[in-house]
């Protein structure tokens, strides 16, 4: 019952950052119905800008949680950053190309974005600081349940709250959800749809880099090549659940969460990844909408 | 132009910011001591700046050129309109053809060994080009039935001691026969779809062939692969360096005259057709599953074929030849050669494969530029180097009737 509970718990620990990153990949298909392939490159970039950030802090002598604090806000900001000129630079000049052009070029500047940060920094796995402090009152529940992992769900689930709270009530989510309903309409309505889209970028990206931050802090180590995998799996995640659709992403990212953890821990840790897209596949062919999607009937 | 300056100074204010981190800053956690590269700040404020003007005159351009189609005016460049100059076209081919032959002869054995890799690099890219650029079809896992093939042979020459030029057939037909069973699942969905899943599969294949320890001997891979022989005779490394040369010479010609026909066959059109618009292809009566699958497999079937002769050139395989990268690669071979055209593929292969192996000081950046040329030609050059050669018909008779008459 232990060895459940401990896989439950880290499997919903795994799941809710999946869940962080897949809602980057499902709003923007959302809107511009693009696998935005680089997704998983800005995790990376966030998860590294914070390990530099609290690198200097350390050796500059600051310590504990301002550490954490400081790095996971230079980290989403330049993460957004990125986000931003990302969709400027190699998606918007191809807006309303044919399909396969957005997707190349998203495949193009994830490539570039890997190789980019392995030749500004370096190959090798860098250690993350250990930012997180144990709190005394999880002392009896820690071989179950440990204080990292409870900070990742507790800020997941705040980010979740705001995000929901943003999308459903402020003037930005009204838009966004507009646009996401019919681009043009939208845009006759007076909705700056270029503008939003851009936001949806930087929103995703942002939560991309939450993400980052809290797994290079709970893993402990960064390496260029970590964005490509958590992509991958995120994605997934999104499809699980139903692409487009923000609870969807969610309860995906929890489902592959869980589903990884205890096949990794009742059958076997070196197929972990084999069963992630097992299931990818598995989902595409018996409900290829997801969890959650509505089958769109393709109009002509 | 003052304006352009300022927004370009802008740009490249932007950019230093963006690049500071991970350009500037550097952090040795083992010594406590942060190195701060300041000079690497001039260069991203020199680089992009120059960039964003040159940004700026290929967009001014490619408006230029749409003005000019518009009004329906010449577009093509010089060296298009050449290409398509039948006779020039027999006449280059044939000298290429000489040059190909008499290569292992001038040169020695490295510049031959070079040299298939490249080749290889070209039946790859063909094969994937009749998915991604006739079919439209993107697949990120191409490089698995690379490694299916080569796995087929490295073990059936192992336990059963077959022969390569049994298996090169066999190796063909395991990677169709997998393209089968992968394209299955995704008949149903679009194209985007179809590249996570065949990105998945790739790593599927990797994943299972270093762990399944009985079977493919894991990370450590296969040893003592035959190389092909020579109608029984076993040939010391110069001579069979040359006898691959001349096999993979074949195989490429071979390619070229199967895709070259394929294109213009009824499934060709097909695929052109599904590639343009899946739905209008449905109402047209296609049969769009098995469309699909036929591309899927036939793409496949290349590279397993090719897979097979990689095993035997190099006499040793793990897994560690099979990853994303070169899926990348070949991706990008096709990409930026042209997609759907033959001879854009051909010249994309040469040009990824030998400028990095002749310049090596450039090597260290060939991903980081691959992956940025795939941007940038999407935006500016979507055809690629060498666009698709479309045929086209003329009605010959109409000139003399309206003399005639």
């Amino acid at each position: 019952m232990e060895y459940f509970l401990q896989l439950f718990f880290s499997g919903l620990t795994r799941g809710s950052i999946y869940a962080l990153i897949a809602l980057g990949y499902t709003m923007v298909y959302g809107i511009i119905q693009l696998i935005n392939f680089a997704h998983g490159e800005i995790y990376m970039i966030g998860a590294f800008v914070a390990l530099i950030v609290a690198g200097v802090c350390t050796i500059y002598g600051l310590s504990g949680v301002s550490i954490l604090i400081l790095a996971g806000v230079i980290a989403v900001i330049y993460a957004c950053a990125y986000g931003y000129t990302l969709e400027k630079v190699a998606y918007r000049p191809l807006r309303g190309a044919p399909r396969l052009a957005p997707l190349i070029s998203a495949i193009g500047m994830s490539i570039f974005l890997q190789n980019y940060v392995l030749l500004a920094q370096t190959s090798d796995f860098l250690p993350f600081p250990r930012l997180i402090p144990d709190f005394a009152f999880m002392e009896p529940v820690a071989h179950i349940i440990g204080s990292p992992e409870l900070v990742i769900l507790v800020t997941t689930v705040v980010t979740m709250i705001l995000l929901t709270l943003l999308i459903k009530k402020t003037r930005v989510g009204k838009a966004m959800r507009a646009t996401q309903q019919d681009m043009n309409m939208a845009r006759l309505v007076g909705v700056n749809v270029d503008r939003i889209i851009s936001m949806t970028f930087i929103i995703g990206s942002g939560l991309a880099a939450i993400g980052g931050v809290l797994v290079a802090s709970y893993i402990g180590q960064v390496n260029f090549y970590i964005g490509f995998l958590a992509g991958v799996k995120a994605f997934t995640a999104a499809v699980l659940g139903g692409i487009g659709s923000i609870p969807g992403a969610v309860i995906g990212g929890l489902v592959l969460g869980w589903a990884e953890s205890f096949a990794a821990g009742y059958i076997s840790s070196a197929y972990e990844d084999v069963f992630t897209f097992g299931l990818l596949v598995l989902i595409l062919t018996l409900r290829p909408a997801g969890i959650l999607g509505k089958a769109r009937k393709q109009k002509v | 132009m003052l304006q352009n300056l300022k927004q370009s100074l802008l740009i490249s204010l932007w950019f230093v910011f963006l690049t500071f981190p991970l350009m500037v800053v550097r952090v040795n956690t083992m010594d406590q001591v942060v190195i701060w590269r300041w000079m690497n700040m001039l260069w991203v404020a020199i680089a992009s700046f120059v960039l964003s003007y040159g940004w700026r005159y290929m967009f001014a351009r490619q408006k230029v050129r749409k003005k000019v189609a518009d009004e329906g005016g010449e577009t093509r460049s010089k060296l298009q309109l050449l290409l398509e100059d039948m006779s020039f076209r027999y006449k280059a081919m044939g000298v290429i053809l000489v040059a190909a032959l008499i290569f292992p002869q001038v040169f020695d054995t490295y510049q031959s060994t070079i040299m298939i890799s490249a080749l290889i690099y070209v039946v790859l890219g063909l094969g994937l080009n009749i998915s991604v650029g006739l079919a439209g079809l993107l697949d990120l896992g191409y490089v698995a039935f690379f490694g299916v093939g080569a796995y087929s042979y490295a073990l059936l020459n192992h336990h059963f001691d077959l022969g390569f030029w049994i298996s090169l057939p066999i190796g063909g037909i395991i990677g169709c026969l997998f393209g089968i069973v992968l394209g299955f699942p995704i008949l149903r969905l679009r194209g985007d779809y179809l590249a996570i899943v065949t990105l998945g599969f790739g790593m599927i294949f990797k994943v299972v062939m270093e762990n399944w320890d009985s079977l493919s001997f894991g990370p450590s891979g296969i040893a003592n692969i035959d190389k092909p022989s020579f109608f029984g005779m076993d040939l010391n490394l110069a001579d069979s360096t040359v006898y691959i040369y001349y096999i993979m010479i074949a195989m490429v010609i071979f390619t070229i005259l199967v895709t070259n026909r394929l294109k213009n066959s009824r499934v060709g059109r097909a695929w052109i057709a599904m590639r343009e618009d899946e739905t209008a292809c449905v109402a047209m009566g296609i049969d769009i599953a098995r469309t699909k699958l036929s591309a899927y497999a036939l793409g496949a079937f290349w590279a397993g074929m090719v897979g097979v002769l990689f095993a035997s050139k190099t006499t040793f395989i793990n897994p560690a030849s099979f990853t994303f990268m070169e899926s990348a690669i070949i991706l990008s071979i096709v990409v930026l050669g042209g997609m759907g055209s033959i001879l854009g593929v051909i010249i994309g292969a040469f040009f990824l494969i030998l400028l990095p192996e002749y310049m090596r000081a450039f090597s260290e950046y060939r991903m980081m530029t691959f992956g940025a040329a795939m941007v940038l030609m999407m935006i500016f050059r979507p055809q690629g180097i060498i666009s698709n050669l479309r045929q086209t018909y003329q009605y010959k008779g109409l000139k003399d009737k309206t003399n005639n008459g």
